[in-house]
């Protein structure tokens, strides 16, 4: 595997040997010394074309933990408002000799885009609305951890689908790694042509929550952003916990060990209640220390080999 | 000099030989003695197809503004030999070609290139705002004779100030040419034909209906207001349904559509590839198809190229970023041949790009039928030949060329502007 630019990219025992290098680093993170040396020497560049907190950081210490040089860069706001255009910025930045390239960009399809212009390895840290490959892997990986195989179990997926790249890598990962999965939204929140999508892929659409929470052994809430009321997707954010939030009355209707996810940052309230966020079932916390082992996983996929063939 | 092109067939009816004399028009014979004075050059055209030298009603030239994306020189090459006589060159140049003064400039430049009839577009709003109406008479009446306004790149969405302009145009017999793009339901960032490609793949969505409610209106206005509306590129079978009703309550409207709507398609979009970034998007087959059949059928008039050049950093962003657009006058009629099947036939490809364009921009001299008296603007076609395009070749300054690598069947051989041999042999002359 030379880049991670989607889930399309992994066959299903490539992700399983991803999981198993995942375990073995999620016990790196127990020891004093959390150092590997296998990427000594290369470089990473996590290039952020958007504000990001969590991945960022994510990526910077998998990166730190396996003893490769982790560079961040920011280049908010888009390249072509500079006056440069994406592939100038890229090549520019590998022009310093880059083996690792970790890209996250408002634009669908700008770590494609970018994996046909330079040498070095590039993961999708999330394209805009396309995909976000490690945040599927993480959260398939936390609940194997939790459910064990996932075949045939049921996961669903509520929030808003149409913008949410999480939505649509995880819909990829979780269908190909055997399990049912259900999407709920809103009818304008969810992605055009989602019917024919979905009876090819093989998951289920719906729009009522509380038909499909008790059935459901997983559930993932993607986060709703404000902005899209003044976009008319939803009249209100009251309206939108009433019909789509995960609250504490929904709680009730859940089986009390399927986990719930959330890929952050939650919106207490709106789409997840405190109760939901906090109950002992919420693998939340756990998808973040799970989200290290995974990228470590894949830097060390993407990475290290190269060494050895050179 | 006088001109003789022996054995085409005209229009794939007989073959004859064509006369042009002296003064560029085409006769019906030469005048006794027309060798001895100045001389007389034969264009062998032996198994060619006589068409009346095409015209494409939407043209973006660039200049002013762009010069590094195209000229008004390299855009005429490359309408030369794509097998034009005449280009009508939008106005969305910098600055826009909202006064006559611009529009006599970009006339003046195509005159100084002297390959094609170079007929400026006037803006329908000062710079393209879409809010006050441009000095459309003063563009009618100048040297340019204005006929055509359009706003391309961006929709007349505001009904009043549409109204008003298909109003203040039936003063000179001009025309509007919109942009149908409701921008409330397709905005800036719209790329992608809104359906389950764009639903997969994450891309803002370009939903048909966003023309189709446009052209519903447009023809209700031209309809209110007596006027003549144009639809350009026209992409969804929803317009078509639309413009078929229209013409038969016997509404002035025409419409055209654009090589790349006829053939290629949304899921092309699937790599990302900007090449494939235009507006409207691609659409899926069923369009496609219907498009075909409108354009067969006579609903829709014209087909027209869009060629719309871009520097190669202009296209080198992320999908949502690159610039709208793609390079069409060099392929237009080999592409039309390719898609259309053997019912279509030579005489209805010089209905759609030449004819119709012709009578829809007012032109005259263009658009006729190869007879004694007309001017002498003929492309003669093989129709026998396959290529495959090769981005490198064209003549064109930029190189966002969608039809790169695909064999397209037919090719323009030689055209003749105004009895003047500009391509010879598939090169500029």
């Amino acid at each position: 595997m030379k880049h991670l630019l989607s889930i399309d990219d992994l066959s299903v025992d490539l992700v399983q040997e991803i999981f198993e290098t995942a375990a073995d680093m999620h016990d790196v993170q127990t020891r004093e010394v959390k150092k590997l040396p296998a990427l000594r020497g290369r470089t990473v560049v996590n290039m952020f074309f958007e504000d990001s907190t969590r991945t960022r950081s994510s990526f910077e210490i998998a990166g730190k933990w396996l003893s490769a040089d982790v560079i961040n860069i920011s280049a908010k706001g888009s390249s072509a408002s500079k006056g440069e255009s994406l592939r100038d910025t890229v090549l520019t930045v590998c022009a310093m000799g880059v083996d690792g390239l970790v890209i996250r960009h408002p634009a669908s399809g700008a770590a494609r885009q970018v994996s046909e212009w330079v040498d070095a390895s590039v993961v999708n840290a999330g394209d805009g609305m396309h995909e976000h490959p490690t945040q599927a892997l993480l959260d398939a990986y936390t609940l194997q951890r939790r459910l064990g195989s996932l075949e045939g179990r049921h996961v669903a997926i509520i929030g808003d689908l149409t913008h949410s790249r999480v939505f649509r890598s995880n819909v990829k990962l979780l269908t190909k790694l055997g399990a049912q999965v259900t999407v709920v939204a809103p009818p304008t929140l969810m992605p055009s042509g989602i019917e024919p999508w979905s009876k090819e892929a093989g998951f289920e659409t719906s729009y009522d929550v509380d038909a499909v929470l008790p059935d459901a052994d997983a559930v993932m809430m993607l986060r709703v952003q404000r902005e899209r009321m003044s976009g008319g997707y939803f009249p209100s954010a009251r309206e939108y916990t009433v019909g789509y939030g995960l609250t504490k009355d929904r709680l009730a209707l859940l089986k009390p060990d399927a986990p719930i996810c959330h890929p952050g940052p939650m919106n207490r309230g709106l789409e997840i209640a405190a109760d939901a966020a906090d109950a002992a079932q919420s693998v939340v916390l756990e998808q973040v220390s799970s989200g290290l082992a995974v990228r470590m996983a894949v830097l060390y996929h993407l990475l290290a080999g190269e060494e050895g063939s050179a | 000099m006088s001109l003789v092109i022996t054995g085409a067939s005209l229009m794939g009816g007989p073959r004859k030989d064509l006369y042009v004399d002296d003064a560029g028009r085409l006769v019906g014979e030469l005048p006794a003695g027309a060798g001895r004075s100045r001389g007389v050059e034969t264009l062998d055209a032996d198994g060619l197809v006589a068409l009346p030298g095409l015209v494409d009603l939407h043209t973006h030239l660039r200049e002013p503004g762009r010069e590094d994306a195209e000229t008004v020189l390299t855009g005429s090459r490359a309408a030369a030999v794509g097998g034009y006589t005449a280009v009508l060159a939008m106005a969305n140049t910098t600055p826009v070609t909202d006064t006559a003064e611009a529009a006599i400039r970009v006339w003046e430049l195509g005159r100084e290139a002297g390959l094609v009839d170079v007929v400026p577009v006037g803006a329908v709003t000062k710079g393209l705002a879409g809010e006050e109406l441009a000095e459309l008479g003063l563009m009618a009446r100048s040297r340019a004779r204005v006929r055509v306004f359009s706003d391309d790149g961006r929709c007349v969405h505001d009904a009043r100030v549409m109204r008003r302009a298909l109003e203040y145009v039936k003063a000179f017999g001009g025309v509007v040419s919109q942009h149908a793009q409701e921008p409330t339901l397709a905005g800036p960032a719209a790329c992608c034909h809104e359906g389950e490609v764009s639903g997969r793949l994450g891309l803002p969505g370009w939903p048909g209906i966003a023309e189709e409610v446009i052209v519903a209106r447009d023809v209700m206005l031209a309809r209110h207001t007596g006027s003549r509306v144009h639809v350009a590129h026209v992409s969804t079978a929803g317009s078509v349904e639309v413009v078929r009703w229209a013409k038969a309550q016997g509404i002035d409207v025409t419409a055209e559509v654009t090589p790349h709507h006829l053939l290629l398609t949304t899921d092309l979009l699937t790599t990302f590839d900007p090449t494939y970034k235009v507006n409207p998007p691609l659409r899926p087959e069923e369009d496609v198809k219907v498009l075909r059949e409108a354009l067969a059928d006579g609903t829709i008039d014209a087909v027209a190229t869009d060629h719309a050049p871009h520097a190669r950093h202009d296209k080198e962003h992320a999908f949502v970023d690159a610039a709208f657009g793609m390079l069409g006058l060099e392929t237009a009629l080999s592409v039309v041949r390719t898609v259309m099947d053997e019912t279509f036939t030579w005489a209805d490809v010089a209905r759609v790009m030449s004819q119709s364009p012709a009578r829809i921009a007012r032109l005259d001299g263009h658009g006729g039928t190869l007879s004694p008296g007309e001017p002498g603007h003929v492309t003669l076609v093989d129709p026998t030949a396959s290529v495959t395009v090769d981005r490198d070749d064209s003549v064109s300054l930029s190189r966002n060329n969608p039809w790169h690598g695909r064999s397209l069947t037919s090719k323009v051989v030689h055209t003749v502007y105004g009895g003047r041999v500009t391509v010879r042999d598939g090169a500029l002359a």
